[in-house]
């Protein structure tokens, strides 16, 4: 099974089951938020496109537990799980995703622009490799404000094909900049195996601008996560950027909308992945097989998140929308 | 006005590096643009003062170093970003054009741009195609960014100081043929705010309202126009975003004819807002079309008699406005 060569060896430390009890919960808040956004998506009740993090949870908690708040984080347009990770709130989120004053960006930005700088998200962007110049950028200034941030750019696999993102890599090695560059390999742009679309090895573009380079189970978030902290450390320490990829995989299509995807990969690859590769299932299983907790615990943090999730889209679906004055404000500073 | 003369390139030097002093969260970035001091040496001897550190050589990633600008105003700093020829806006576009533009916006007011994006326009420096168009229309034609097209050394200070302390994205133009053109500067300090045209002529038979480049072109066909008799008066805009209408339309509305010069392609350009704005805001009062000026709709060629033809000159809009005021 492509992307899916590692397994889950290290044990859990018994003294920090609370810190991975909190890793799985916000891995459930991810899934129990898209699960609710596919379900408005269908009803008619969310406008525009959705994309889908479910499947890459482990990516997005694995990387932003290993962050300070106010580390940044620029997200892509399947960018839910990042927000959620970095410490967006589920109702304010939906209220973003319903269009609404509430919203994070007053409605203004929908699904694919979620900003919340007061958890150091920078923003989702939805021009692929769009947010590359950007999470550089925040980088350059953190290192020349001598603030100790780091910054993570999300991206996924597609965005290996935008030059941009090999201008700032470049200048990143050079400048020894503070960044993370984590490439979420997921198999698909958009509909197309990135096979297709990708000549030579994906960490080897790194590796020639001289930035330290890390490939890792995606949904294993354990792996992530520590290899997410070695790399923050080095950052910290001013040894200047690296490349982390996370081989993972998206379970639904490209977006809501794409249902009909036998012709760019098989129902049986998608049912394996969900049985055998589910980072939610395996964490679990390592907790359980460990005796560190049991299927109750497990269970309780499902019944929260989803009742969490649940309040968030009565408050979201109850909250007002933008007043038609509001639409040519913030255009300036 | 003023106890001295400055060139243009050392009024904008000036600008760069008084607002440098003031402020430690400006810095350079570009190509060239420290101990070169830029292939136009308007930058020459600012690293000296501020260093590596602040007058940042870069690789030639325009659209890499433009979104690390993008970034880093949104996360504290000030950058003003260099890019060496208009003609490589096309290589940054997504930076400006669907980040730095967007992001106040769409982030609903929460996050900032500040930023100054300094390049060049102008033709007839025998560069060809590729190192002389005046491509400002493109960014104007964008929401949230602002765009400052300078025709004096006097202006050229004051907006860029106006530009440095801006919140928002500024895309700042400079007429590549105009770095040695000497003008009146004060040593005391002074702003100009953007959307306030500047009447460079006062006159009441015919309005030439000109950008840039084309206000010196206005001013000699001007004094020209006043040798036989027709008053002309020149209004140069500043900034086309935002616009000064209402100075345009009282312009026109004053001498009843107006042809707007812009060194910008003809077609669907500068001229034609502008145009359209007079033709809008004193239609009763107009004794003739509003006439537009603009670069011809071909790439710049590369021999000097072909590139001459391209853009308007002293000559060509002495003859337009004969034609306006029926002195032909």
């Amino acid at each position: 099974m492509e992307n899916a060569e590692s397994t889950m060896t290290t044990p859990i430390e018994p003294t920090e089951l609370e810190h991975w009890l909190h890793v799985y919960e916000q891995m459930a808040k991810i899934r129990a938020f898209e699960e609710k956004v596919n379900e408005l998506y269908t009803q008619a009740i969310m406008p525009g496109l959705a994309h889908l993090y479910s499947g890459q949870e482990a990516v997005a908690v694995g990387v932003c537990e290993a962050l300070r708040r106010e580390d940044y984080i620029t997200s892509t347009h399947r960018g839910h799980g990042h927000c959620l990770a970095k410490g967006a709130s589920i109702d304010r989120m939906f209220a973003e995703l319903l269009g609404k004053e509430a919203g994070y960006c007053k409605g203004k930005g929908g699904s694919m622009h979620i900003a919340d700088p007061e958890s150091g998200n920078l923003g989702a962007n939805a021009i692929v490799a769009g947010s590359a110049g950007i999470a550089t950028g925040a980088a350059f200034s953190a290192k020349r404000r001598g603030s100790d941030q780091v910054a993570v750019c999300f991206f996924g696999e597609g965005a290996l094909g935008q030059g941009v993102l090999y201008e700032v890599m470049n200048m990143a090695s050079l400048w020894k900049l503070p960044i993370i560059y984590v490439c979420e390999n997921n198999l698909y742009n958009e509909y197309t195996h990135y096979n297709e679309t990708l000549a030579g090895e994906v960490t080897a573009r790194a590796k020639a601008f001289g930035i330290h380079v890390e490939s890792v189970d995606g949904q294993d978030v354990q792996q992530v996560y520590e290899t997410m902290q070695e790399l923050v450390q080095r950052a910290r320490r001013g040894e200047g950027p690296a490349f982390l990829e996370c081989k993972t995989y998206r379970f639904y299509g490209h977006h809501v909308g794409d249902i009909s995807r036998t012709y760019y990969r098989a129902k049986e690859e998608e049912q394996q992945w969900r049985l055998e590769r589910d980072p939610l299932k395996l964490l679990a299983e390592k907790l359980v097989t460990q005796r560190l907790t049991d299927q109750k615990v497990l269970e309780q943090i499902q019944t929260n998140v989803e009742a969490e999730v649940e309040v968030g889209v009565q408050f979201a679906m109850n909250a007002a929308f933008p007043e038609p004055d509001e639409v040519d404000q913030d255009v300036y500073a | 006005m003023s106890d001295r003369e400055l060139t243009f390139a050392e009024a904008i030097r000036e600008a760069l590096a008084e607002e440098m002093r003031r402020d430690a969260r400006v810095f350079i970035v570009g190509e060239d643009v420290a101990e070169a001091g830029t292939p136009f040496k308007v930058l020459m001897g600012l690293v000296d003062e501020f260093g590596k550190d602040r007058v940042i050589d870069s690789p030639i990633s325009e659209s890499g170093f433009s979104g690390i600008g993008v970034g880093a105003a949104m996360t504290g700093m000030h950058p003003v970003v260099d890019i060496m020829f208009g003609d490589f806006l096309t290589l940054v576009m997504d930076q400006v054009v669907n980040q730095a533009a967007k992001v106040h916006y769409m982030s609903g007011g929460k996050l900032k741009v500040p930023i100054v994006f300094r390049t060049t326009l102008g033709a007839t420096r025998r560069s060809a195609a590729q190192h002389s168009q005046s491509l400002h229309a493109w960014v104007s034609h964008i929401p949230g960014l602002k765009v400052v097209i300078p025709s004096t050394p006097y202006d050229a200070k004051g907006l860029l100081k106006t530009a440095i302390r801006d919140q928002n994205p500024v895309v700042f133009f400079e007429d590549k043929m105009m770095y040695k053109l000497k003008g009146p500067v004060p040593t005391a300090e002074y702003m100009i705010p953007f959307g306030v045209a500047d009447v460079k002529r006062r006159g009441h038979d015919i309005s030439l309202v000109a950008t840039s480049s084309m206000v010196q072109v206005a001013l000699s066909a001007a004094d020209k126009l006043g040798q036989i008799g027709i008053d002309a008066e020149v209004i140069d805009p500043r900034t086309t975003k935002p616009l000064d209408k209402q100075t345009l339309v009282v312009s026109a509305k004053k001498t009843s004819r107006a042809i707007v010069i812009d060194e910008g392609y003809e077609s669907y350009g500068v001229t034609a807002e502008i145009a359209s704005v007079i033709a809008d805001g004193a239609f009763y009062y107009l004794d003739a079309p509003v006439k537009r000026m603009g670069a011809m709709d071909v790439p710049i060629p590369f021999s000097p008699v072909l590139e001459d033809l391209t853009v308007p000159t002293e000559e060509s809009v002495f003859e337009m406005a004969k034609v306006l005021c029926r002195r032909n």
